[in-house]
């Protein structure tokens, strides 16, 4: 239950773990202005997170992502002064050796969220010492606008926290969730039908990259976006095409390693439901691979990059997708 | 003037800044390794718009690219405009694979200019430059010769690695250093047996040099010469208002629109880019 | 001033539509507002704004500037616009209608005129709509906005059962001659009655209030320099919704396209909080986001106003507080300037 009481409790759990320097920074979530504008911060005092630090049922963002940066600041200190001890060394064999700067992000997780921390630690984004992850319990988040739960957390897939140094509250299990009926709902429309409704959705695309700079799965160095060589960018091309590709490349590019924590629909600004892609994918690849979900564990080898001798076939995809359903009418673009 | 207008008039909407002459390159000139002198008029064989020294222009090859490139012909010639340009990225890499007879897409005249009108007239000026930067200056200290009376003396330090990379070598040794009462000291990094001129970096040279305060300063370069160049020239007494430069920053419709050279309040594609430095001073350190 | 019923509102868009585009408020399958052109059996919305503002009318997302097409060592050009149609947006706040000034002082007075944008303005006919049920979110008032009075060709006003309007230019003038057969006269009682409420209760919105008197040019540096811009900033995740959703932000890229067949120079929307939008070939002189997101907000409290007379580059819709995806917005930037000790006085 995220109310005032887990809330205090975090508080305090923040300020002890801050204060006895087993951490030196804590990732959670600001007050805003209102009760729902809450903000992902970073918080370095006791009394920081006494007065501004708040759990609550608006807390939907998912903090994991910014274990990507933080955590890579911490190791680029180390480097630095291993570099320079070393340096020091090779001018005086005797030189002092300065101690490498120790430092532990407190950052707090929903279950959602410890999924996304445990594919980046697969990923190897992110290093597994410098964090020390708290585990706290979620009844679901509400969306701001409407008020209410966010349909995210109607279909909740799990309350279990996969990744976790500590748990607040108690630990859940995975969920019996019906998250992809929507997705057969759509599958279930004719081809035209579907292309109407994704092109309904995607027209209104801006090309802000909110979902991508959001997506714990995104975290490519050098976006091909961001890459003027690719022949695309990461802003709104010269007509409307760019805008349904963008989405679909991206869905490709998190095939597999997509944790269907939301955060992408979360933030659109024009409400695109983009999570229906992704998890369209997980369906698929649950089909054809077997059951997997991205981040619910750090030892199952993804799907996507194994490869065993009994792997669907490419052409497994057309067989199924033609045996009983109806033909559109483009002809394979003929 | 009256900007010539494109052979083909389309509608009759108001030709917007954004949309680009068709200019000609009638000449190319090797002038080191990596820089060559392109010279551009209209389709009609006239220059394609006036414009004052310090003045670039965006040269547009559609499908490749577009850049921002200083005009480094003086305003006083009548029938051309030239560009000296360094062969350093995809735009510039095309420009020096074409040959003359080649028509490229120019948006100009851009920028604020050199205050040759007002702040330097009667002024002694000392310009600084360092390899490329010499081309936009090189408009400026034509438009001197061309007016020579309406300033006082003028002394010259430029730099470049080698003596094959100074640009517009000919000109400088057959023209400036024969123009009254122009100081002409040239450098080059490292000493070459051609060579029995100065060796060392501008700064230095500068600083040996010790000019007087009474000189404006007009600098351009690349940032370490800038830095360093200022520096000593403020030992020297010389005072923020009087040392003018040129900045680069990166820029997209070079009319003051799209945001992206903006710092502070100023735009550098149209309140610059020659700024002086205690107008620099004033700005954000972002550049 | 002139007044029809409501239920005659379907008639009067019927009229208006019937001569060129018309634009107006409908609600999307999210159940959000958008701008879409009017047909018939379409509904105006009744949310308080769009999500996206009305600047898409004049400085729409994509716009195609010119074609070149190479052949062999030659190049033609073509300026590829059409003549325009006239167009009417209705129901546009008074908070997008006052950024129109904002962005004209840019795009138009400051020379050299951009002649896609000025083009779209002089055929675009636009009919405000009052605000009766602002947002906490709300702020116009603070720099003088009043959401009672809307700017406009033709302001409107839907009280008591009936629409009010009245015009304000020669554009407006045009429009109410156009369907004036569906109106009728009416004093302006009922209005400023309406008006007088609606003022009242954004005199009680948090953020009316707010000090912004330290942001001006002498103090440039010293909020450039402040620390806060770390905190502010460390949840941004760069990318472009609070700049695609503001009135008021207007920088764009130029980019081309080949189309097989030419290429297609055009511009399209570009945030400076995007991590290209200075990088040069040789250093880029905003590495990070906090310089980026720094300059966002310098530039919409500070810089603009250098130039343009005071006027801030913000009119108080509350879009970015209700879309960006951390929920960081120019509020809260504004409030922790004034919360920070350091910072410069305002005049008081």
């Amino acid at each position: 239950m995220q109310d005032n009481k887990i809330s205090s409790q975090l508080v305090s759990r923040a300020k002890e773990l801050l204060s006895s320097g087993k951490v030196q920074l804590v990732i959670g979530w600001r007050k805003g202005l209102f009760d729902y504008d809450v903000t992902p911060s970073l918080f370095t005092t006791a009394e920081d997170i006494e007065n501004n630090f708040v759990y609550n049922e608006w807390c939907g963002a998912n903090l994991s992502k910014y274990l990507v940066k933080e955590t890579r600041k911490i190791e680029t200190a180390k480097d630095t002064v291993r570099m320079n001890n070393k340096m020091a060394k090779m001018k005086d064999p005797n030189a002092a050796e300065q101690p490498e700067p120790q430092a532990k992000i407190l950052v707090f997780l929903k279950p959602c969220d410890t999924y996304s921390f445990t594919e980046l630690l697969k990923e190897h984004r992110i290093n597994r010492d410098d964090v020390y992850a708290v585990g706290i319990p979620c009844d679901g988040m509400k969306d701001p606008e409407k008020k209410e739960l966010s349909e995210r957390c109607t279909v909740c897939k799990s309350k279990k926290h996969v990744t976790y140094d500590e748990l607040i509250g108690e630990d859940g299990s995975v969920q019996d969730s019906n998250r992809f009926d929507m997705v057969e709902k759509i599958e279930a429309m004719s081809p035209d039908e579907r292309f109407a409704f994704w092109q309904g959705e995607l027209s209104r695309c801006i090309r802000c990259n909110a979902c991508r700079n959001v997506c714990p799965a995104c975290t490519c160095e050098h976006c091909i976006f961001d890459n003027p060589d690719s022949g695309a960018a990461q802003k709104v091309a010269a007509d409307d095409f760019e805008e349904s590709m963008f989405h679909i490349i991206r869905a490709w590019h998190v095939a597999g390693r997509c944790t269907d924590c939301g955060e992408c629909s979360r933030v659109c600004p024009q409400n695109i439901p983009l999570h229906l892609l992704n998890r369209k994918f997980i369906k698929d690849i649950n089909e054809l691979y077997g059951p997997y979900m991205a981040g619910s564990d750090m030892e199952t080898k993804p799907p996507m990059l194994t490869w065993t001798k009994d792997d669907a076939n490419p052409g497994v995809v057309n067989t199924r997708d033609t045996a009983g359903a109806t033909q559109c009418n483009c002809n394979g673009g003929r | 003037m009256k900007r010539p207008t494109n052979p083909k008039e389309q509608n009759n909407m108001e030709k917007d800044a954004l949309i680009p002459y068709i200019g000609v390159i009638t000449d190319i000139r090797q002038e080191t390794g990596d820089v060559k002198t392109f010279r551009v008029v209209g389709r009609d064989g006239k220059k394609l718009f006036e414009h004052i020294p310090g003045q670039c222009a965006i040269i547009e090859v559609p499908g490749v690219g577009e850049s921002m490139i200083s005009i480094t012909s003086s305003p006083t010639i009548p029938d051309y405009q030239e560009f000296s340009i360094k062969k350093c990225g995809c735009v510039t890499t095309w420009l020096h694979s074409v040959e003359p007879g080649q028509e490229i897409a120019v948006r100009g005249p851009l920028g604020n200019g050199f205050p040759v009108e007002t702040s330097f007239k009667g002024k002694n000026l000392l310009f600084v430059a360092g390899g490329i930067g010499l081309a936009p200056l090189h408009s400026v200290i034509n438009y001197v010769r061309a007016h020579r009376e309406k300033y006082g003396k003028v002394m010259i330090v430029y730099g470049s690695r080698s003596k094959q990379d100074l640009v517009t070598y000919k000109e400088i040794s057959e023209e400036w250093m024969k123009e009254k009462d122009f100081n002409v000291c040239l450098t080059i990094d490292k000493a070459q047996p051609d060579w029995d001129g100065h060796v060392g970096f501008v700064p230095t040279y500068v600083k040996e040099l010790n000019p007087d305060p009474s000189y404006t300063v007009i600098m351009c370069g690349p940032p370490i010469l800038i830095h360093l160049t200022l520096a000593g020239l403020k030992e020297l007494g010389f005072k923020d208002t009087q040392v003018f430069t040129t900045m680069e920053m990166r820029m997209k419709c070079g009319i003051g629109k799209c945001g992206r050279c903006n710092i502070g309040d100023k735009y550098v594609c149209k309140d610059g880019p020659v700024f002086s430095f205690d107008q620099l001073g004033e700005l954000p350190p972002e550049y | 001033m002139y007044v029809l019923p409501l239920s005659q509102l379907d008639a009067l868009f019927e009229t208006i539509g019937s001569r060129g585009p018309l634009y107006i408020p409908v609600d999307n399958n999210s159940g959000k507002a958008d701008f879409k052109r009017w047909e018939n059996g379409v509904q105006m919305s009744k949310a308080l704004k769009t999500v996206r503002s009305a600047k898409d009318f004049f400085f729409p997302k994509t716009e195609n500037l010119v074609n070149f097409k190479m052949n062999g060592r030659k190049i033609e050009v073509e300026d590829p616009r059409k003549e325009l149609e006239d167009f009417v947006v209705f129901g546009v706040r008074a908070c997008d209608a006052a950024s129109f000034a904002i962005v004209d002082d840019v795009y138009i007075n400051m020379k050299p005129v951009d002649t896609y944008y000025k083009n779209r303005r002089e055929h675009g006919t636009v009919v405000t709509l009052a605000c009766t049920d602002p947002a906490q979110t709300c702020f116009c008032k603070l720099y003088d906005i009043d959401a009672a009075d809307p700017k406009g060709d033709v302001s409107a006003w839907m009280a008591d059962g009936n629409v009010y309007l009245q015009p304000n230019t020669d554009k407006g003038n045009r429009l109410i001659d156009s369907v004036k057969s569906l109106l009728k006269e009416s004093d302006s009682k009922v209005v400023e009655s309406q008006q007088n409420v609606t003022r009242e209760k954004i005199s009680n919105l948090p953020f009316v209030k707010l000090d912004l008197t330290k942001y001006s040019g002498e103090n440039m540096l010293k909020i450039f320099n402040s620390k806060v811009w770390d905190s502010l900033s460390e949840a941004c995740l760069g990318c472009g919704t609070c700049t695609y959703v503001c009135p008021t932000c207007m920088c764009f890229d130029v980019r081309s396209f080949d189309t097989g067949d030419g290429i297609k120079q055009f511009r399209c929307w570009d945030s400076c909080m995007y991590s290209d939008f200075t990088k040069m070939a040789a250093a880029n002189p905003r590495l990070t986001q906090k310089e980026r997101f720094r300059q966002r907000f310098m530039h919409k409290l500070v810089y603009y106003p250098m130039d343009h007379k005071g006027v801030k580059s913000c009119v108080g819709c509350g879009r970015c507080l209700e879309s960006c995806p951390i929920h960081m917005n120019i509020v809260k930037v504004i409030k922790t300037i004034d919360e920070t000790p350091d910072q410069p006085e305002g005049a008081k």
